[in-house]
C-alpha cells in the first residue's frame, strides 16, 4: 500500500489530470436593492451578504486516483465539486485539466472537456428525468457528444454500458420510477460512463442508499475505475466509506482545506485538530463509545467567516496567532499538507 | 431486571387497494427498565412502524392487526384516545429524525416546552418554566433563559435536537423511542447527541429504543439489538455478540458490507438483490431470494425466532 501511495504522490506532482489553483467561489445572497439597505449610525448603506463557500482551494488529482473531499454539511465540498466541473463559475482562481485552463472557456470550447468529465449526483430520484425512458436518458449524451455515431452504434454502446453497471439492457424501455434507488444510482453511473469519460465527480453517490446497496454501488465504482482507469473526485461525509475507496483525502472546513494526505496517513496520523476531532467522532462497530474529542460550539456560518483560522473558535489549541492570521497550507512530512499554525510551530 | 415493555406477536398492516400490506409481521420483544435496545434494519424493514405502534401512532390506512403491547401494566393496543394521550409524553416519549419538523417554527422554545408540561402535568406556569429550564440544563445547552425566548430557526440542528430531547424528558418518562435521532446531523454532532442520550439514560434510569440503520452507532449505544428484515425480526440478542458473531445470513451480510479498516480498497461483500417489496413478500423465509445458503425448506416454511446455542434468537432454518 505504501508504495502505491508514494507512486501516486510522485505522479500527482508530475502531470495532474485535474488541478485547482486558489479556487474561490462566493455566492451573493444580498437580494434586491431594498433588502440591502442598512443603517450604519445615521448613514444609509448598501450592504452585501456573501456566502464564502470555497476559499482559496488548491489541489491536484493524479490520473487513476480517487481523491475524496470530506467535511460536515455546509463546508463547501459540493460547491467545490460543481465549480471544478464548471457548473458554477469561480470568483477567482483556476481550474486546469491536463494542464489546460478550463474555467474561462465558452460553453462551445468546453464541449470536448464535457465528454471527459462527468458527474454522479447524490439523489438518484432527482437526477434522472422522470419523463424519459432509461434508454433515452442513456442515449442522449452519446448522441450529443458523438454525432458521427450511427443509431445502431449508439444502441450498442448503451447496451454495453448497461450490462457493465448491472442493469439488464432489456429494461431500457422502462421509466426511472420503476427502479429501486440502487438501480437508479446504477443508471446515473451508466449515464456518466457512456461517453469517453476519464474523470468523474461523484457527489455523495451512496448516501441516499441502504447499507447493503451501498456496498453494491461502491463495488461498481471501484470496478469501473479499474476497467477504464477512471479518476474520481469523491465527495462524502461518510468517513468509513472514504477510508475504503480513496487514494488521498482532503478535509474541508468552512470552505478552506485543513488537511490533505494519503488515506492511510490521514487515518492513522491526523495532524489538523479538526481532522483529529472528526476521526475520533466516527462510531466504530462493536467498540464501546470511546472518549472522542469534544468540540465546543457549532460550525460558524460561511456568511461571516471568523478572522484568522476559521476553526479557532472550536479548536482546543487556538492561541493569539490563530485568531489573527489565516494559516497557510503547508507541507508537513513527505506527503501531507496541513493548514494549521499549531502544526507549523510544532505545538500540536 | 423487571420488565418495562413487552411486545408479543405484534402485526401491523396497511390497507391498500391491492390488498393488505404487512409492515410488521409477528414481532415480539421485551425491554427491561432502564435497558437500551436497538432496532436495526434497512428502509422498509418495518422498524419505524414498530416504533410508532408502541405509542399507537399508526394512522389510517394502517392498523394494529393483532398482538399485544404491554407497558408497565397498561395494554397499549386497547387504550382509548384520551388514555393514549396520557401515555404519550408522560410515560413514553418519542424523538424523531428531523428536529426542524418536530418543533413548531412559529412558537418559541419556551412556549413549546411549557405547553407540553402543562398539558401533561398540570402545574403552574412558573413551575413549568422552572422545570423547562432544568431540563435545558440537563441537555447541556448554555444560557437556558435566553434559549426559552428563541425560535427553532435561531438554533443549529444539533441544538434543536437537544431541545427535542429536553422536551422528551420533561415529564420523566420511563421509555424514550428515538427514531433515527442523528441521521440528519453531522458526525461530530452525532457523537455528542449519542453521548447525551447515553448519559441521560443512565442518570434518569430511562429505557431507550434506538431505531436506526447505522450498525456502528447502535453497537456503541445499546445493550441488545433486534435486526429487522421485511417486517420480521430475524435476529435478536446481546449487542456485542451480534456485532461480532452474527448468526443470521442477513446480519452477516450486512456487517460484511460495511467498509472496514482491514480490507481497504478491496471489494466489499455485497448482498445480491434488494429487500422484497412488502406487498409481495416471498413465501417461506423472506430473505431466501438473496441468501447463499437457501434450501427447499427456506422457500416453503417461515423460520421461527428460536434460541440458538449462543444465546441469541435467530430466525433461520440453517443457523445452529
Amino acid at each position: 500500500m505504501d508504495t502505491t501511495h508514494a507512486h501516486n504522490a510522485a505522479a500527482s506532482s508530475a502531470t495532474p489530470l485535474l488541478e485547482t489553483v486558489n479556487l474561490v467561489k462566493h455566492f451573493d445572497i444580498s437580494g434586491g436593492l431594498l433588502d440591502r439597505i442598512q443603517w450604519r449610525g445615521s448613514n444609509l448603506e448598501f450592504a452585501r451578504t456573501v456566502v464564502r463557500a470555497v476559499n482559496n482551494v488548491s489541489l491536484s488529482i493524479a490520473k487513476g486516483e480517487t481523491l475524496s473531499v470530506v467535511g460536515e454539511s455546509g463546508c463547501g465540498k459540493s460547491t467545490l465539486a460543481r465549480t471544478v466541473l464548471g457548473l458554477y463559475p469561480p470568483q477567482s482562481g483556476q481550474v486546469l485539466y491536463r494542464g489546460e485552463r478550463i474555467d474561462n472557456l465558452s460553453p462551445q470550447q468546453m464541449l470536448p472537456y464535457r465528454t471527459k468529465m462527468q458527474m454522479v449526483f447524490q439523489d438518484p430520484y432527482a437526477s434522472l428525468n422522470p419523463r424519459m425512458k432509461v434508454r433515452e436518458i442513456l442515449e442522449e449524451p452519446v448522441r450529443f457528444h458523438h454525432k458521427e455515431k450511427s443509431r445502431s452504434e449508439v444502441k450498442d454502446r448503451v447496451a454495453e454500458v448497461m450490462k457493465q453497471v448491472g442493469v439488464c439492457p432489456d429494461w431500457g424501455e422502462r421509466y426511472p420510477h420503476e427502479f429501486s434507488g440502487g438501480q437508479r444510482q446504477r443508471i446515473s453511473i451508466a449515464r456518466a460512463l457512456v461517453v469517453d469519460t476519464e474523470f468523474i465527480v461523484a457527489d455523495e453517490p451512496i448516501s441516499a442508499l441502504d447499507v447493503s446497496i451501498q456496498a453494491q454501488i461502491l463495488n461498481l465504482l471501484m470496478d469501473a475505475q479499474e476497467q477504464r482507469s477512471l479518476t474520481y473526485l469523491f465527495i462524502s461525509h461518510d468517513l468509513s466509506v472514504v477510508e475504503h475507496i480513496s487514494t488521498r483525502v482532503a478535509v474541508m472546513y468552512l470552505g478552506f482545506l485543513c488537511e490533505l494526505a494519503p488515506t492511510e496517513e490521514l487515518f492513522t496520523n491526523p495532524r489538523h485538530p479538526y481532522t483529529q476531532a472528526l476521526l475520533s467522532a466516527i462510531p466504530q462497530l462493536g467498540a464501546p463509545s470511546q472518549d472522542h474529542i469534544r468540540l465546543s460550539g457549532d460550525v460558524p456560518t460561511p456568511i461571516n467567516l471568523p478572522p484568522g483560522c476559521v476553526f479557532h473558535g472550536r479548536c482546543p489549541h487556538a492561541d493569539k496567532r490563530c485568531r489573527r492570521e489565516i494559516p497557510a497550507f503547508l507541507a508537513s512530512g513527505d506527503t501531507t499538507l496541513v493548514a494549521c499554525h499549531g502544526v507549523e510551530e510544532g505545538r500540536i | 431486571m423487571d420488565t418495562l415493555l413487552s411486545v408479543e406477536n405484534l402485526t401491523v398492516k396497511f390497507r391498500l387497494r391491492q390488498g393488505d400490506l404487512t409492515a410488521v409481521d409477528n414481532v415480539s420483544f421485551t425491554l427491561g427498565r432502564g435497558e437500551r435496545l436497538g432496532l436495526v434494519g434497512e428502509s422498509g424493514a418495518g422498524k419505524s412502524v414498530t416504533g410508532f405502534s408502541l405509542i399507537n401512532l399508526i394512522s389510517k390506512p394502517g392498523f394494529i392487526d393483532s398482538g399485544s403491547i404491554r407497558f408497565e401494566d397498561i395494554e397499549i393496543t386497547r387504550l382509548s384516545d384520551t388514555a393514549m394521550r396520557k401515555v404519550r409524553g408522560e410515560k413514553i416519549s418519542m424523538i424523531f429524525q428531523d428536529p426542524m419538523m418536530t418543533l413548531n417554527p412559529v412558537l418559541t422554545i419556551g412556549t413549546q416546552m411549557i405547553e407540553t408540561l402543562r398539558a401533561h402535568v398540570g402545574c403552574s406556569r412558573r413551575q413549568a418554566e422552572a422545570i423547562a429550564l432544568e431540563n435545558i440544563r440537563k441537555v447541556h445547552i448554555p444560557s437556558p433563559e435566553k434559549r426559552l425566548k428563541q425560535y427553532p430557526h435561531e438554533m443549529s440542528g444539533g441544538m434543536r435536537q437537544r431541545i427535542v430531547i429536553a422536551i422528551a424528558l420533561m415529564a420523566s418518562p420511563g421509555l424514550i423511542i428515538a427514531d433515527e435521532p442523528t441521521t440528519a446531523l453531522d458526525v461530530t454532532i452525532q457523537a455528542e447527541i449519542m453521548d447525551l442520550l447515553l448519559e441521560l439514560c443512565a442518570t434518569e434510569g430511562v429505557g431507550l429504543i434506538l431505531i436506526t440503520h447505522d450498525l456502528a452507532v447502535v453497537s456503541q449505544v445499546t445493550q441488545r439489538i433486534a435486526v429487522m428484515y421485511a417486517g420480521r425480526i430475524v435476529e435478536t440478542g446481546d449487542t456485542q455478540q451480534i456485532v461480532h458473531r452474527p448468526k443470521h445470513p442477513y446480519t452477516q451480510g450486512l456487517l460484511a458490507a460495511l467498509p472496514q479498516h482491514s480490507n481497504r480498497q478491496n471489494r466489499l461483500n455485497q448482498i445480491p438483490g434488494v429487500m422484497p417489496s412488502l406487498i409481495k413478500i416471498p413465501p417461506g423465509c423472506s430473505f431466501h431470494e438473496r441468501c447463499d445458503l437457501c434450501q427447499d425448506l427456506c422457500r416453503e416454511q417461515i423460520p421461527q425466532l428460536n434460541e440458538k446455542s449462543s444465546g441469541a434468537h435467530v430466525a433461520c432454518h440453517l443457523a445452529e
